[in-house]
């Protein structure tokens, strides 16, 4: 028997009979002409225009700091869509309630002891504790320093905070200020370009930034093309397109 | 009264224990195979399209060992406190069904001839005195020419796709120049080159050195092995690295042998069986089988048979012979005792070359196995003499698929910006313009460089965790250095715009929290004198003769090409010899 995956996608917001899907895909651009996936692709985008996300780990507070540094982290330019218009912080939260919230697959036995940084990660603190006392330690700062909560600072001071934790001369208490940047960081780019399912990545905006076609994993055509860019526009797990 | 459960117990159903499955049930013997982890088919988990998921994949790390249950130590030095290596980075182990061998890319090589007898060649070559005295040097005990029949075999089971140079001593094609000669070609041709492959082969070539197709068990064509698995064609979807190809193309236990293996009566699969140890006789001579756990019961079984393969994996190895009481452990102070002693790994190193913006290197369209190599600076191809390192790497385009998160966590360090303004340029103009070089080298054995058991930290069942001790050390950063300087006017012949040629460094410590690679290897090693290496030529303990150690822990050095393919030649090495010699006459094959 076949047991779920406790590391596995959570429940896509519908389902469809796998076998057409993997036909369509397999196919060609005619695919997107197709009853189905066209009616989901409205669905889908029905769905992200009208419903505004309402965080279920983080407090209003805490998402309203997410929203703001991500946002520096990856912002909207001229090559595309920035960390909140891709819905970075959606996904962020959703991973928090997923088994990697609670770092399901990192060794997390005692005793606990710092060492050189090149010998890893060795805190006692799972990504949900990390952003809860990171976030916390960070306000406790920023209202020390400039009387406000960081999603209030202009954002030339918001990068220069962000540039101290990079930098690690920001310690956050007892996280140092390091490795909350880089898991701020390390999720703030997953969301930008995982799957619309985990709910950043919205409208396919990061995919088509760097243009990368997604599901299509069909390539026997593109080989090489002595340096042509590949043609066909991204494509999700759910059969959304851009 | 014979009361053993089965003839033979294969601790770990990756490529070594499909194998020796394979081999062992068609020489008549009923086999247990016991697998720590989950089942996985190509048909279920490995189905399209959840399986090119990128976030569940190599970033969740959906097929890998899951670190909660158990883990190792590290440290780079003997003074320091090793530390629990707690999340997944710099080495990738697998877990469940097929082992790595399910999530691996495929680039599939044998040995050359003169690695598997380093030492020998080096002194006849340069003189003794050219082997710096920490370095443990040192033969495998077996010839390419004793493997040749097994590294052919392999090939045909894996489907390998490759262009041979010289077959039965003829040019036959335009392959590596500098590979050895071989009984057969390749069972598939060579894949296709990317478009950035194709431009490394006319650079490698105009800049005179030897490009060839790397041999990779992605299938170029519809296969069937000798087995009756078939395999149906890549299509360059980019997922193999990571990930379960769901188009059967590339070789594993699960697509090329269980399939075979799974309607033989002989054969059972235990799946979520933790080995816990071996279990040994008073004498400490014989086996009489292992305990595991099933890990979903928590129940503690004991099964008997007459003869134990360990094919968990290089360290997995390691460690159950650590836990068992298998040998002696080593001691590095006085030079003593085999199990652990030398650990090695891989050197790895990526440079980035950019091309002008109307070209696309469309990363992720590639496999696992494919690319164009040189290997002018690998292995003994070169002169050493006025060098002063052992060892080389080959060098080359792998465009295996690059994903998207995994390229935008990489991108910037090194004067980009990591994140804010000008990330997501140099981002997009890295994804859409850029390709990866890579000096895939050797890495020596050291007296100081070993495994043992950590002293304070536990796994989930209670036992002692393995720790590394590991570092890279002033030869192999030399001939890291020395063969990444070799890239640039490849580099320059390719049209680059923009070159960053990436090293080792001296003084810079190993780093467990970047991925390299998964060729982990030694610590059980293989030679003719059981006072340096823990195995015999056959691959089987010098201290207990019915247990067989089958991994790359029986490479005494790390060499610049990827283990597997020598990892399957030795499994049908030593299971050859089982067969023929062992089953007649149990006992230890070699006197010691
Ligand atoms: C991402 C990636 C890419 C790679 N690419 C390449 C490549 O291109 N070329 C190449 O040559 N190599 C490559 N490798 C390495 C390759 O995967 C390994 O060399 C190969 O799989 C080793 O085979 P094995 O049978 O020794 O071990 P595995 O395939 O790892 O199998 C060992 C099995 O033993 C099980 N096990 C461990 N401990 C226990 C226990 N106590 N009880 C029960 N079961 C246990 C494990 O769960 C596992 O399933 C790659 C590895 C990774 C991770
Ligand atoms: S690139 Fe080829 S071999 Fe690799 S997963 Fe895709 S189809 Fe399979």
């Amino acid at each position: 028997m076949v047991k779920s995956d406790p590391t596995s996608a959570p429940k896509p917001r519908f389902t469809l009979p796998r076998r057409s899907v993997t036909s369509a895909l397999l196919g060609t651009t005619a695919f997107w002409l197709t009853q189905p996936s066209a009616g989901i692709s409205r669905a889908l985008a029905r769905e992200a225009a009208t419903a505004p996300y309402s965080p279920q780990f983080f407090t209003a507070a805490e998402y309203a700091f997410l929203m703001a540094a991500t946002e520096r982290l990856f912002p909207k330019d001229h090559n595309g869509p920035g960390a909140t218009e891709l819905g970075v912080p959606e996904f962020i939260d959703r991973q928090m309630q997923t088994p990697y919230g609670v770092g399901d697959n990192w060794y997390m036995s005692a005793p606990f002891q710092e060492g050189p940084a090149n010998l890893g990660y060795q805190l006692p603190l799972v990504p949900r504790a990390l952003y809860r006392q990171g976030i916390a330690s960070l306000e406790r700062y920023t209202h020390q320093q400039y009387g406000k909560n960081f999603a209030a600072l202009p954002a030339p001071t918001q990068d220069i905070i962000l540039t101290a934790l990079e930098g690690g001369s920001l310690q956050l208490e007892s996280i140092p200020g390091r490795t909350f940047f880089e898991q701020l960081r390390t999720n703030t780019l997953e969301g930008a370009f995982s799957d619309p399912l985990y709910g950043g990545n919205h409208n396919l905006g990061g995919w088509l930034m760097l243009g990368f076609p997604g599901a299509r994993a069909d390539f026997m055509d593109w080989v090489n093309q002595e340096g042509t860019a590949y043609p066909l526009p991204p494509v999700s797990l759910s059969g959304q397109t851009a | 009264m014979n009361t053993k459960n089965a003839d033979a117990i294969i601790v770990g159903a990756g490529w070594a224990g499909t194998i020796m499955a394979k081999e062992l049930t068609e020489a008549g013997l009923s086999v247990i195979v016991l697998e720590r982890g989950k089942e996985h088919t190509t048909a279920i988990e490995g189905a399209y399209p959840d399986s090119i998921d990128e976030l569940r994949g190599a970033i969740r790390k959906r097929l890998f060992q899951n670190l909660a249950k158990t883990t190792v130590t590290i440290r780079n030095t003997v003074d320091q406190t090793a530390l629990p290596y707690r999340q997944l980075a710099a080495f990738l182990p697998g877990e469940g069904v097929g082992g790595a061998g399910l999530h691996w890319s495929g680039v599939h090589f044998r040995a050359d001839p003169n690695d598997l007898r380093l030492r020998s060649a080096m002194e006849e070559r340069y003189g003794k005195n050219f082997i710096p005295k920490d370095m443990h040097l040192q033969d495998y005990g077996v010839t390419y020419e004793e493997l040749e029949p097994f590294f052919d075999k392999a090939e045909k089971v894996f489907g390998t796709s490759g262009t041979a140079y010289t077959v039965k001593g003829k040019v036959i094609g335009d392959g590596n120049v500098f590979a050895p000669d071989r009984s057969s070609d390749f069972p598939l041709p060579a894949m296709n080159d990317t478009f950035s492959a194709a431009t490394f082969r006319k650079a490698a070539h105009d800049a005179g050195y030897h490009p060839y197709s790397l041999p990779a068990a992605n299938a170029s064509q519809p296969y069937t092995n000798p087995y009756g698995c078939q395999m149906g064609p890549c299509n360059f979807c980019g997922y193999c690295s990571g990930y379960d190809c769901y188009l059967y193309s590339k070789a594993s236990p699960n697509v090329n042998i269980l399939p075979a293996l799974r309607q033989d009566k002989r054969f059972t699969l235990i799946s979520n069986a933790h080995v816990l140890r071996v279990d040994l006789d008073g004498s400490k001579t014989k086996a009489t089988g292992v305990t595991y756990l099933d890990t979903t019961t928590q129940r503690e079984t004991s099964l008997k048979a007459d003869l134990v393969i360990l094919s968990a994996f290089q360290f997995h190895n390691v460690h159950l012979m650590l836990l068992s009481g298998i040998g002696k452990p080593y001691d590095p102070v006085k030079n003593t005792g085999t199990i652990g002693r030398n650990f090695v790994y891989q050197t790895i190193t990526t440079s980035r070359v950019w091309l002008p913006e109307n070209n696309y290197t469309n990363q992720f369209i590639g496999a696992g196995g494919v690319g164009v190599a040189i290997d002018d600076f690998n292995s003994m191809n070169f002169d050493h003499g006025p060098l002063g390192f052992v060892g080389g790497s080959p060098v080359w385009v792998n465009q295996a698929g690059v994903k998207p998160i995994a390229a935008a966590v990489g991108t910037g360090g090194h004067g980009t910006p990591r994140w804010g303004k000008g990330y997501k340029d140099a981002l997009v103009d890295t994804y859409k313009h850029s390709l990866a070089i890579d000096a895939h080298g050797s890495n020596m054995a050291y007296r100081d460089v070993y495994l043992d058991l950590d002293p304070t930290w536990k796994d989930a069942y209670g036992l002692p965790l393995l720790r590394m001790t590991f570092t890279w050390k002033d030869n192999d950063i030399r001939m890291n250095q020395y063969v990444v300087n070799k890239i640039a006017p490849i580099a320059r012949a390719m049209g680059a715009t923009k070159v960053s040629l990436n090293h080792l460094e001296f003084g810079q410590p190993f780093d467990t929290r970047h991925y390299q690679t998964t060729h982990l290897g030694g610590g059980a090693i293989m030679g003719d004198n059981p006072q340096t290496s823990a195995l015999n030529r056959y691959l089987q303990s010098w201290d207990v003769s019915n247990v067989f150690v089958i991994g790359s822990n029986a490479f005494p050095q790390g060499m610049g090409y990827n283990p597997t393919g020598t990892v399957a030649a030795l499994a049908y090495w030593s299971a050859h010899h089982i067969r023929t010699t062992y089953l007649k006459s149990p006992g230890p094959m070699v006197q010691a």
